[in-house]
């Protein structure tokens, strides 16, 4: 992150590598009922990334250890395919797998009404199929819609989406070019009815108006995204 | 109530009668409730409870005393084996949503004949119809004795080509309510 700072990536007319505008999301389309074992899942295709979560339960917790006597707990397992990047990704748990798996975790919670099921375990496993730069919002994304598929109580739907920079310009949705070669990075879980914020991280440098202007770029795709969101659980399954 | 505004926790249709708003649910997880009668499969065993799967969240524990016959203490695992299915009823549902079932009542049993099918628990309605008419004629057409489970299970027994049809209408049924979007 932060390193080409000398990569052209944004043209006179302000457009981008694949031919946006510093505002514009990439595509997404989102299916529900996927995988038709599952208690709840979704498809979530987001320009290239393709990412599918299921959901089971909620059903007893294994080991009792991990048992919360007043709550259920979410058991979040993101992991990437071997086949997802052009690299092969190394199969199994890492560092980046584990931490992605947590936050996942820690924005769902703050949704979920998890005393509704105490001793309970919830779980959700999101694997991505394919990835282009901001597989942790898909997955997250993808994860929402599958709780609300398998009709889990929730307050919102956690949308997420990152803004970041590229040559000195703040732009919405990196892709793959702009997130390896940007100047930095704002992935965020946002609640579209209220417009709380869940989960935040950043990458690499922004000024206070530059952050503004990307939390304002989150804001604002954030609600086109529920949209397609709200759209895919009310057509039906796949 | 968010910002003077009802707000959904669950996904599925807003039914409006007069002043009452209701949400109708896609998809449910089960909750026993006292005197449910449920299909169950012993998952474990200790040497005088069983743990019951009933589909809920929670296991449900059914001891010795309300078993389906008496054994020595340590001999539960010879009445009711793991793996086996019980048809039971909930007897009580704690604060803590630990369920005990019971064995003692008419007709609950250990199952030992049939097949189990699962269908979604805000489905049965659709199944059993007004006053268990669709239900009924379910069983007229195909001689099968189908027994309901509030969980969601139905326990389907007779000619194995009877079973076929049987499975077949409930998966019909469920894929129905799926595309269409509608619940019971």
């Amino acid at each position: 992150m932060g390193g080409y700072g000398d990569v052209q990536m944004i043209d006179e007319n302000g457009l981008r590598v694949d031919g946006r505008g510093p505002a514009d999301i990439r595509p997404v389309s989102i299916e529900t009922g996927v995988i038709p074992v599952a208690d709840g899942s979704a498809r979530v295709i987001w320009g290239t990334n393709h990412a599918v979560a299921a959901v089971y339960g909620p059903m007893e917790a294994h080991p009792r250890k991990i048992q919360r006597q007043d709550r259920a707990v979410l058991d979040v397992r993101y992991n990437m395919a071997p086949f997802s990047t052009t690299d092969r990704m190394r199969p199994g748990f890492n560092r980046r797998s584990r931490e992605i798996s947590k936050v996942t975790a820690d924005a769902l919670e703050s949704v979920v009404l998890l005393e509704m099921y105490p001793r309970s375990k919830i779980r959700i496993e999101i694997e991505i199929l394919t990835a282009e730069a901001g597989t942790r919002c898909v997955g997250l994304t993808a994860a929402s819609v599958a709780l609300a598929h398998a009709g889990i109580p929730m307050t919102d739907m956690v949308v997420s989406v990152a803004s970041g920079k590229i040559n000195d310009v703040v732009v919405c949705d990196l892709n793959k070019e702009e997130d390896n070669y940007g100047e930095a990075d704002l992935p965020m879980g946002i609640l579209p009815n209220t417009g709380e914020l869940v989960f935040l991280q950043m990458d690499g440098d922004l000024s206070p108006a530059e952050f503004q202007e990307a939390w304002d770029y989150n804001m604002e795709a954030a609600l086109v995204v529920h949209q397609i969101m709200v759209e895919a659980l009310k057509g039906g399954d796949a | 109530m968010m910002d003077g505004r009802l707000r959904a926790t669950k996904h599925g249709r807003v039914n409006e009668k007069g002043s009452e708003v209701a949400i109708e649910p896609f998809r449910t997880a089960y909750i026993p409730r006292p005197s449910d009668m449920v299909i169950g499969y012993v998952e474990g065993c200790t040497n005088n409870i069983w743990f019951i799967d009933i589909g809920a969240p929670f296991n449900a524990i059914l001891p010795m005393s309300l078993g389906p016959g008496k054994a020595a203490f340590g001999g539960t695992r010879s009445i009711l084996d793991i793996g086996e299915a019980v048809l039971c009823r909930v007897q009580e549902v704690e604060e803590t949503h630990s369920s005990v079932v019971t064995m003692k009542g008419l007709g609950l049993r250990k199952i030992r004949s049939g097949n189990i099918e699962q269908v979604d628990p805000h489905l049965l309605g659709r199944l059993i119809g007004k006053g268990g008419k669709a239900l009924s004629q379910l069983k007229e057409d195909t001689g099968c004795r189908i027994i309901v489970a509030d969980n969601g299970r139905v326990w389907v027994d007779g000619e194995f080509d009877s079973i076929i049809t049987v499975r077949d209408r409930l998966q019909a049924m469920s894929d129905d309510a799926k595309s269409t979007g509608v619940g019971a």
